[in-house]
């Protein structure tokens, strides 16, 4: 259980890094915003819970984590650069040509375990590293976080009966449920309802949270349940903090302009405020 | 004829090296009697993985559990694994530099009646176009055995595509093969036939069909597809002054595509292009199809008969 000051210092931390990655989608010039804001606490909650070492990205000790919605990218390298995996330096290189932040993250940037952007392949990678770390009788940990509307590519559920089939316990998968997708709702878009027992009766012990609930998202990560695979289920709002894009679907990849970036400053700074 | 199956060697092979091996892992996708694994299932069951009939995340997975350090097979018919699976063999295998060998079984053709469906004649041209992705087509046992050995030595992100039937030895010496070097098995200076696969037996029958007639042909087995070996296209181009490739694929993109691309650019020779053609294969075995498209020897045979005489005509007319 997290006391009061520790949520409180993660929910500074969080607001730090949504302001962050907003600055940077501005920068560089566009971004999958929406996806990128819904993310920030499961990210955050992430970074601060897994083992792993920035100094020493290959640590063999560590937890392994794939970003497998990996347009949300800006998020991700915020925080790789937050971390000291990559410099500040060369997070001021996205957008820019030769950079090695695309706009999918990839192997070359360290901290990073997969070359993710087409979806529907981070369960499958998940499910491989977890298998072969069981097999090598080690006890890191595998998360993996998807989004929502990549729940439509069928080679997910193809992993899923694989995890279940080979009793992936080493596993944790984070749907990061916004309800959006490019085109509307996932349920007009195409259902995913429901999803909790879709997840359970493919084999995974599931839960369903608050995705922005610090004290929610870490007794979910500490779920554990032997011979089963975990899946989070962490409803969020999409663009969560930016107002001007939260919960709108035309905002899955845009640039915000200079007053929507002041304003969403000019927020955040006030949410510190009153968290101080 | 001493004839042995690419799959039975490789599954001889694998299991005889997996038991010294604990990273070595076989994936398969219910395909485990058509790869003719045979006991190694029973045998190695923590090195067996059987993902059921999942082609796509049968190659994800297998790509993340070579990231962590596993030396992995995953095996399936190649109509499946080269086009269900195209994109996780370019993004999870190639692009992120897993060194994953995917083998494709049963391929080109070797369905025979099962038809379209079940054939791959496209996987060569679509494997080809990956970046950073080895394309092999083993023509005999021996050589599916030195090309398995190469990868257990030192993987990389590799198609290979071999045939249902057992197919004539060819090679005795497995020290004569290695990935990216093409073998020349028979010399002559009227034409050259590259091709790969189990039309080089075919090819080297045509040759001999053609040595009666006093015509001298050079046979190379282009077995490695990618990186193509261009020293070899150049030196039989020169010595030869035409070519002629033959192959079990669409005329399209596959090895005569690969073959040209370097020819055009580089040396032109009168080229022709064998393969199946654009259109729907009809029923029948391999062997009857090959002949119905005379990729039989004696239609082999015909076909570099018509190139060489392109060739004279070509030369007569001082190449107008």
């Amino acid at each position: 259980m997290l006391n009061e000051k520790q949520i409180k210092k993660l929910e500074i931390q969080s607001s730090e890094i949504c302001e962050k990655t907003v600055e940077l989608i501005y920068n560089g010039g566009g971004g999958h915003i929406g996806g990128d804001l819904s993310e920030v606490n499961i990210l955050v909650a992430l970074f601060n819970y897994m083992r792993h070492d920035p100094q020493n990205p290959r640590w063999e000790g560590r937890d392994y984590f794939i970003l497998s919605k990996g347009h949300s990218s800006e998020t991700y390298y915020t925080l790789l650069a937050e971390y000291g995996y990559i410099g500040k330096k060369e997070l001021d290189t996205y957008g820019s040509f030769g950079s090695v932040l695309g706009g999918h993250p990839n192997k070359k940037i360290p901290g990073v375990e997969a070359n993710t952007g087409s979806l529907g392949h981070g369960l499958g990678l998940a499910a491989g590293i977890a298998l072969a770390l069981k097999k090598n009788g080690k006890d890191n940990r595998v998360y993996v976080l998807t989004g929502d509307g990549e729940l439509g590519e069928g080679s997910n559920w193809e992993a899923m009966m694989a995890a279940a089939k080979y009793k992936l316990d080493n596993m944790t998968w984070i749907v990061d449920r916004n309800f959006l997708q490019i085109s509307g709702t996932t349920e007009a878009v195409m259902p995913l309802e429901n999803l909790k027992e879709k997840a359970e009766a493919f084999g995974f012990k599931t839960v369903e949270i608050n995705g922005h609930d610090f004290e929610q998202i870490f007794t979910a990560l500490n779920v554990r349940e032997e011979g089963r695979p975990v899946c989070i289920i962490a409803r969020t709002v999409k663009g969560k903090g930016l107002a001007c894009a939260e919960n709108k679907p035309e905002w899955h990849h845009k640039t915000p302009t200079k007053e929507q970036l002041e304003q969403l400053k000019k927020d955040m700074t006030e949410y510190r405020k009153e968290l101080a | 004829m001493e004839k042995e199956a690419c799959s039975s060697a490789f599954s001889k092979m694998i299991l005889e090296r997996a038991k010294k091996d604990k990273d070595i892992i076989v994936v398969c996708t219910d395909s485990r009697g058509s790869a003719k694994l045979g006991t190694y299932p029973e045998e190695l069951p923590d090195q067996f993985v059987e993902m059921g009939i999942a082609e796509q995340n049968a190659v994800t997975l297998s790509a993340g559990m070579s990231y962590m350090g596993k030396k992995v097979f995953v095996l399936g018919p190649a109509s499946f694994y080269s086009t269900r699976s195209a994109e996780q063999v370019k993004v999870d295998v190639a692009y992120s530099h897993n060194n994953v060998a995917v083998i494709g079984i049963s391929g080109g053709i070797s369905y025979g009646a099962l038809g379209a469906t079940h054939h791959s004649l496209q996987d060569i041209a679509l494997m080809r176009a990956i970046p950073d992705l080895t394309v092999e087509i083993p023509s005999d046992a021996t050589q599916m055995r030195a090309i398995i050995g190469e990868l257990l030595e030192k993987g990389r992100p590799v198609y290979i595509r071999i045939g249902r039937n057992p197919v004539p030895v060819i090679y005795h010496d497995p020290s004569e093969i290695k990935i990216g070097k093409a073998n020349r098995l028979i010399s002559g200076k009227d034409a050259a036939v590259i091709t790969c696969g189990q039309l080089v037996s075919k090819s080297l029958e045509a040759a001999a069909l053609l040595k009666n007639e006093g015509i001298v042909v050079t046979v190379v087995d282009m077995h490695t597809i990618k990186p193509l070996d261009t020293g070899m296209i150049r030196t039989v181009a020169e010595e030869c002054g035409c070519i002629m490739t033959l192959e079990e694929h669409s005329m399209y993109g596959g090895l005569g595509g690969a073959v040209s691309e370097f020819v055009t650019q580089n040396i032109p020779v009168p080229m022709q292009i064998c393969g199946i053609p654009d259109q729907d294969v009809p029923n029948g075995t391999d062997e009857e199809v090959f002949k119905y498209y005379k990729m039989d020897p004696e239609g082999i045979a015909e076909k570099i008969k018509s190139l060489i005489s392109r060739k004279n005509k070509l030369q007569e007319s001082g190449g107008k």
